[in-house]
């Protein structure tokens, strides 16, 4: 409760910063918008529904992606690590590519499939992809091989070696890039939704771009603070139970 | 029996006490290859283990006593030689044969009654609830009932050591091999351990194989304690200890017998790291 009070104190001083350097006019209005603009310009997009919209198009893209990738992903990492062939074929072009920020697909993303929902979704799915294969192959080429020896003598073999062994001792490993794969994904996609219109539907990042269009500032602003919502929430509801319960299982947390 | 196809076996069944095995180990060979040339671990070893005795291997660190155990254990090939369980040749690893390793090898992603559980899964025709019981009578066997839910990393050395014995003993394997298990310990713990080993070997009949530096240790567990050569590895000789049991580590006639195993060691000229602590 104390820790609560003490970030929500945090808060309200930044927002009252804000407020001072508005009312101080060191910016022109138009370029730093008061914190009650930036509400009024939410409550007005969340009661017209075009915020609800946006929000629902971008998690779509996001989620359907992001699922593909991990789909694909996992058992592209398995198969990198197991055999040598994968791991010198796949498992290279993933350490390559992983290395290419996923913005640099949208061109080509366009190119193959216009400005439709397909593009959106290809970049997603190579924002998240290439970080679940490396970091499925790492985890998997890091299981002690005791694990596996131990397994062995109590009568473990193949799919059950596979699924109740080596991938959970794999598992802390698998998180954490399922969980870079995560913020690339997101990270890709803003900047896909930002650079492209897409006739399909307007995101987060649509909107965005139209709020600079438009200078409406308290738009682009208010647009920014849902995106880090978005991104504060899904860590918190998604991955910190998740890494919260890895430490408590492996003993690794500190705090 | 009758040759029922699926028979239903009970927790009760289960828990049966099943006769040991005999292990037969026969001239095996093994030799491994590493940067500095190859490294002939084991010379046509051979040795014999009756049906539920307890046999010590002594020898120092690098002479080929965890080769011989995993050998033993199907997990490793021998280059010739054969291993026979029961007259039966090994071929793999099985539940037949479990192990109590060197290493830690508790699994982290499971808790304590998880990792006696694990073996228990994989044995066919037995309900959940059968190996629930099963898994539970292990635990209170090694003392353990109250973590069954601890994590892994939240147990003392000790305790992991408890909970591998009784992931070991949980599906009833007829041989246990055991490779230093209680090396890392402190002394007072090992002297509680080396009770309840004993205790359960009795309750249980198992055939063991312990591999130890401790020939104190080896004198308190041991029917037999056989003296490995490193080198190649080889037994150079072998000890009865026909002491009463259950043996008190502390005892007089016990240190005798120690004394004169690591004689034999020293006259050997081979006694660097065996001394009896
Ligand atoms: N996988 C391996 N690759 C190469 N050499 C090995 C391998 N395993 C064992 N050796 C070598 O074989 C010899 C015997 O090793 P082993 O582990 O059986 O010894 P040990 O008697 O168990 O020793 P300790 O008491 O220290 O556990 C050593 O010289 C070791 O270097
Ligand atoms: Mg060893």
């Amino acid at each position: 409760m104390k820790r609560f009070l003490l970030a929500a104190a945090f808060f309200a001083v930044l927002v009252l910063l804000w407020e001072a350097a508005y009312r101080a006019k060191i910016w022109s209005p138009v370029l730093l918008p008061s914190p009650s603009q930036v509400v009024t310009y939410l409550e007005g997009a969340a009661a017209d529904g075009t915020l609800a919209r946006a929000t629902v198009i971008t998690m779509r893209r996001l989620l359907i992606g992001y699922f593909i990738g991990l789909v694909v992903g996992l058992p592209l990492g398995l198969l990198t690590a197991r055999w040598k062939l994968f791991g010198d074929t796949i498992g290279t072009l993933a350490l390559g590519l992983q290395t290419l920020p996923s913005v640099c697909w949208v061109p080509l993303a366009l190119l193959w499939f216009g400005q439709t929902e397909a593009a959106m979704l290809f970049v997603v799915v190579m924002g998240t992809l290439w970080s679940v294969i490396i970091a499925t192959e790492t985890g998997v080429r890091n299981v002690p091989p005791i694990y596996r020896r131990a397994a062995l003598t109590m009568g473990s073999k193949r799919l059950h070696m596979w699924f109740k062994v080596i991938l959970p001792a794999a598992l802390p490993f698998i998180v954490s890039g399922m969980k870079q794969g995560w913020a690339f994904a997101w990270r890709s996609l803003m900047a896909a939704e930002i650079f492209v219109t897409i006739l399909t539907g307007f995101g987060l990042g649509q909107l965005l771009h139209y709020g600079r269009e438009l200078s409406a500032m308290e738009q682009v602003i208010g647009i920014m603070i849902v995106i880090v919502v978005i991104g504060l929430l899904a860590d918190k509801i998604f991955f910190s139970p998740i890494e919260r319960f890895l430490h408590r299982r492996w003993g690794t947390s500190q705090a | 029996m009758l040759r029922a196809g699926r028979h239903h076996s009970s927790a009760t069944e289960e828990l049966q006490i099943i006769p040991p095995s005999k292990l037969s180990v026969e001239g095996v060979s093994k030799s491994f290859r590493s940067a500095s040339g190859n490294v002939l671990a084991l010379d046509r070893v051979s040795l014999k283990v009756a049906e539920g005795e307890f046999v010590c291997l002594v020898g120092t660190s690098g002479c080929g006593k965890t080769t011989l155990l995993n050998i033993i254990a199907g997990l490793e090939k021998a280059d010739s030689g054969a291993v026979l369980a029961d007259g039966k040749p090994v071929t793999g690893p099985g539940r037949e044969r479990l192990v109590m390793f060197q290493e830690p090898a508790l699994f982290p992603w499971l808790d304590v009654f998880g990792n006696v559980l694990f073996g228990l899964k994989l044995k066919p025709n037995l309900t959940n609830e059968d190996r629930r019981e099963v898994a539970k009578y292990y635990l209170e066997l090694v003392g353990l009932s109250r973590f069954e839910h601890a994590n892994i990393h939240e147990l003392s050395g000790g305790m992991k050591q408890r909970v591998s014995l009784a992931r070991a003993l949980a599906p009833n394997p007829r041989v246990l091999l055991m490779d230093e298990p209680f090396a890392a310990l402190d002394a007072l713990t090992r002297e509680q351990l080396y009770g309840d080993i004993q205790e359960i070997w009795k309750a249980r009949r198992k055939t063991i194989v312990f591999v130890t530096h401790n020939v104190r240790e080896a004198a308190c567990l041991g029917d037999r304690v056989l003296l490995f050569s490193p080198h190649p590895g080889r037994i150079q000789e072998e000890f009865t200890v026909n002491l009463p049991r259950p043996r008190d580590i502390n005892s007089v006639d016990l240190a005798a017998h120690a004394t004169q195993i690591t004689k034999a060691l020293k006259s050997a000229g081979k006694a660097e790291a065996i001394a009896p602590k």
